[in-house]
């Protein structure tokens, strides 16, 4: 067994043990254990309500877990004593429906927090805002406020907001759904970046090619627990469970995931597939 | 023979303007003009009434209410976190001052800080002092709970988003939340301004001298002087002079909130 004194947990950047949450009698997590390596691209998957954002969000403490220990860089969150605020500056946020701050322009949007929970001054937060919004494509748009950004372009600059935190690792919570179709691909094209320069990153997601493509290890989750785990080839192209089969039929549209063996097995009849 | 739906309308209508042309007529022939002048709007009665008016009278009215509308903003924010904190005594003290306040009439609150406390304690407030706390004690009340709508109406996301970032929820209801609260509440606390600059007018119980003079005593001030509503009716013109631009100001910012939503 590990303690959070062994050095190969202290080394994981993220470590859940035994986590429970549940919402008055509703009991979302019934038991979750798994860990994310330093520079892991993982992706969670499973249906809507089987409890994806209330893992994502027990993991900056946005829920408090109900039982079970979660650890992020060798900080335990759970432990009551911890100043959460220090833990989630090291914790990058992007929610579904962006959450930018309309009051303010996508420059104050990345620099708010530099400066009022990291203390740096003006120029110093500009300098980090601006490379993050380079970073991001959209330098020209660092005076616009959000409601002058399409949804691509919001989740761009709330992707780089939380970049400009320098966080240790980035959760996302399906971060294209709330998007039209053709704005998808603008923001999982920064994101495919962020993996390349090997940011730790737990992303729940719907997009299969995306989590096929740049996943380290792909999670299905349903009704509260992990049905199962692995490298994307094995969870997204031969899965297990039933459950996750029928996960997978249901959501593995041709356009969408254009791979034929990934629902060769249980593909739904008159489902069109690429050869 | 039944007349048509639309001709009965007309002739309804027609009904109407007859009566309204006879009642004028009657009023233009029995009104004795002479003594109506002189008492609505006697030109030497007006001129007398100027600068002073101006200079001393709108300008007091416009301090007192700015008094009265600064404290009462200050302490409606107060009163409007602790109606939404955790610690349930804080509520309960909110909760107990704002009924009792929306409650009770301004008119008592003006006695009891003109008349209550000097008799009691015995002090003599300064007069600004009791203004302020007259007009703001009421007016936090009401602003209280505008405020408090305001600071809900703030989807929750915005906090998350903050504090998701490392903010503190001080530092987030102070950054985030309250900033767009007051985008959102501009509008009915421009009408608090509104109500305030009319009950403003009650100062004058608390028995000014001449330079302390706000418009509705000044007013009647007047009417006393010159025996003529004239004052009184200056008085009024010049409140309006006062709501109906800040009115209009609301307007607007309904429109653009609308428009942003
Ligand atoms: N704050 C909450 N209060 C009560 N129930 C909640 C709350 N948040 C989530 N739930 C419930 O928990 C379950 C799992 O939600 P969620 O984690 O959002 O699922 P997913 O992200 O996989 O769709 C759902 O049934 C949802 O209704
Ligand atoms: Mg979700």
């Amino acid at each position: 067994m590990q303690t959070d004194r062994d050095p190969v947990t202290a080394h994981r950047a993220i470590e859940v043990e035994g986590l429970h949450k549940s919402f008055g009698a509703l009991e979302v997590l019934k038991g979750i254990d798994f860990s994310v390596e330093r520079g892991e691209v993982v992706c969670v998957i499973g249906p809507s309500g089987s409890g994806k954002s209330t893992l994502l969000r027990c993991v900056n403490l946005l829920e408090e877990p109900t039982a079970g220990r979660v650890t992020v860089a060798g900080t335990e969150v759970t432990d009551p004593d911890v100043d959460i605020d220090r833990v989630r500056r090291r914790i990058g946020m992007v929610f579904q429906s962006f959450n930018l701050f309309p009051h303010l322009t996508a420059l104050e949007n990345l620099t708010i927090a530099q400066r009022r929970v990291l203390r740096r001054d003006r120029a110093a937060a500009e300098r980090v805002a601006r490379a993050n919004l380079e970073r991001v494509g959209l330098s020209d748009k660092e005076a616009a406020y959000p409601a002058q950004l399409s949804g691509g372009q919001q989740q761009r600059v709330a992707i780089a907001r939380a970049l400009s935190m320098e966080p240790e690792l980035m959760l996302f919570d399906e971060p294209t759904s709330a998007l039209d179709p053709e704005l998808v691909g603008d923001v999982l094209a920064v994101m495919r970046g962020l993996a390349q320069d090997g940011m730790t990153m737990l992303v729940v997601t719907h997009e299969m090619s995306f989590a096929r493509e740049v996943a380290d290890r792909v999670v299905f989750m349903d009704a509260g627990i992990i049905v199962e785990q692995g490298v994307p080839e094995r969870v997204i192209a031969d899965p297990q469970h039933e459950r996750t089969r029928t996960f997978l039929a249901r959501v593995l549209d041709p356009a969408a995931a254009g791979i034929s063996e990934a629902t060769e097995a249980e593909a739904p009849p008159g489902d069109q597939r690429e050869p | 023979m039944p007349l048509s739906r639309r001709k009965r309308a007309r002739l309804f209508r027609g009904v109407q303007y007859a009566v309204l042309a006879a009642a004028v007529l009657v009023f233009a022939l029995v009104a004795d003009w002479g003594t109506l002048r002189h008492a609505f709007f006697d030109i030497e009665v007006a001129k007398a009434l100027f600068p002073d008016i101006i200079t001393t009278a709108l300008v007091n009215t416009v301090k007192y209410t700015l008094l009265g509308f600064g404290f009462g903003l200050g302490l409606g924010l107060v009163l409007a976190l602790m109606r939404l904190s955790q610690v349930p005594p804080y509520r309960w003290l909110a909760v107990v001052y704002i009924e009792f306040f929306r409650g009770v009439p301004a008119l008592l609150v003006f006695i009891a800080l003109g008349f209550g406390v000097p008799l009691a304690f015995e002090v003599a407030l300064d007069m600004n002092i009791t203004v302020m706390l007259s007009l703001g004690l009421v007016g936090a009340a009401y602003m209280a709970e505008t405020i408090r709508a305001g600071i809900q109406a703030v989807p929750k996301g915005q906090t998350e988003a903050a504090r998701s970032l490392g903010m503190s929820s001080g530092r987030a209801m102070r950054s985030i939340v309250i900033p767009q609260a007051f985008r959102i509440v501009l509008p009915p606390l421009t009408n608090e301004l509104i109500l305030l600059t009319k009950d403003s007018s009650l100062v004058y119980l608390l028995g000014l001298s001449l330079g302390q003079f706000e418009l509705a005593n000044f007013g009647r001030d007047a009417l006393n002087e010159h025996k003529s509503l004239t004052p009184i009716l200056i008085a009024g013109l010049l409140y309006l002079v006062i709501t109906l631009p800040l009115g209009h100001l609301v307007r607007r910012l309904e429109a653009r909130t609308a428009k942003a939503r």
